[in-house]
């Protein structure tokens, strides 16, 4: 940080979307669309995957990330993007729900060139 | 989403433009929308429902991203806002609290003072520091519809001018240190040098919500509370006896 001009804040996933971009990597981008209950993040929050498996950001407090990140692996895949749901109400809700009995959307999309596609709903 | 779309909305973050990404979830189709000033529009030829323009402006005054249904589709907005900045005039105790509390809210502190003495990196460790006189540092930074501004120094030469250039732009906090006493003096003072009834209706003084605050940290909180609760539109932020 210098003395004119403060810096933004380290590590944000966008940024971090465009530099892996730019070094050739596929990028999903997995978003919060809608939240219930308490869950930890709001919507807008963001994770981003690459197709190394590196990731930045976060979705939840730290429930959901495995499972968003396989989904953005597989979307990066089909080139598809894809809603997930998750939260007690969910039939997975013991293997990845909310500890904090919220629930959330995530809308997971690879960045990629053309028309986008159905939204797959899982 | 496409590289172009994201290079797009990291370009209106550089330029401290908020931005709402409109995705219509059924088939994925990405609407960027870019604030100009009278509102938002779509950044190609895209024609989209006005509901969604309005729905953008909503969303972004709020400060939160969100998903609505238009004609029969829903579409979520994402809300890509430049980080806030917080601009404190005074390299004072309370300032040297409020700089690592904004800074955990996830806004940008900058301290501003010209007295050098003050205004050092042993007391600000890791804070952007500016010693230009605060109007000239204020129009340097430019406080825009994302940026905080509070003073502290208790120094009319050095706060006024400072309230002066922050009131006259578009900063959404504007805040000052001071009892009642003092604050009805400082707007008699800065309304005998020209700001109108309605900018300085937009100072915040006694600054801070109403907590109780003893001491320079829970003063900071005070502070940090009243920023956050302006910027969510919290009836908090709204006065009784302004």
């Amino acid at each position: 940080m210098t003395a004119l001009d403060p810096a933004p804040p380290p590590a944000d996933p966008l940024l971090l979307a465009a530099d892996w971009q730019r070094a050739g990597l596929g990028v999903a981008l997995a978003t919060v669309t809608e939240t219930w209950g308490s869950s930890p993040r709001p919507a807008g929050s963001l994770m981003v995957v690459a197709t190394d498996g590196r990731i930045a950001g976060s979705v939840s407090g730290g429930c959901v990330e495995s499972a968003v990140a396989e989904a953005a692996l597989q979307a990066l895949q089909d080139r598809r993007p894809r809603l997930l749901g998750f939260g007690i109400t969910d039939e997975d809700a013991w293997s990845v729900g909310l500890a904090c009995g919220g629930s959330i959307k995530v809308l997971v999309q690879p960045i990629a060139t053309g028309p986008a596609g159905a939204v797959g709903v899982a | 989403m496409t590289p172009e779309l994201l290079t797009r909305i990291l370009r209106n973050r550089a330029d401290r433009r908020a931005c709402v990404l409109a995705t219509r979830l059924p088939d994925g189709t990405p609407v960027l929308l870019e604030d100009h000033d009278f509102g938002f529009r779509p950044a190609g030829s895209e024609t989209v429902p006005a509901a969604l323009l309005a729905e953008a402006t909503s969303l972004a005054a709020a400060g939160r991203s969100g998903t609505t249904t238009l004609e029969g589709a829903d579409w979520f907005l994402h809300l890509h806002a430049p980080p806030p900045r917080l601009l404190i005039v005074g390299a004072v105790h309370i300032a040297q609290v409020l700089a690592p509390f904004a800074a955990g809210l996830g806004m940008l502190p900058v301290v501003i003072d010209p007295r050098t003495a003050l205004a050092t990196p042993e007391r600000f460790p890791g804070v952007a520091l500016r010693h230009e006189w605060p109007d000239d540092a204020l129009r340097a930074l430019r406080p825009d519809r994302h940026t905080a501004v509070v003073v502290l120094t208790h120094d009319s030469k050095l706060d006024d001018p400072a309230l002066t250039e922050a009131l006259n732009g578009p900063a959404f906090y504007v805040g000052a240190l001071g009892s009642r006493r003092t604050h009805a003096k400082r707007r008699d003072r800065l309304h005998a040098a020209g700001l109108s009834d309605r900018a300085l209706d937009r100072l915040r003084g006694p600054v801070g919500l109403a907590i109780g605050a003893i001491g320079a940290e829970e003063i900071a909180l005070s502070i940090a509370a009243e920023i956050v609760a302006t910027r969510r539109g919290s009836p908090l932020a709204t006065r009784s006896e302004s």
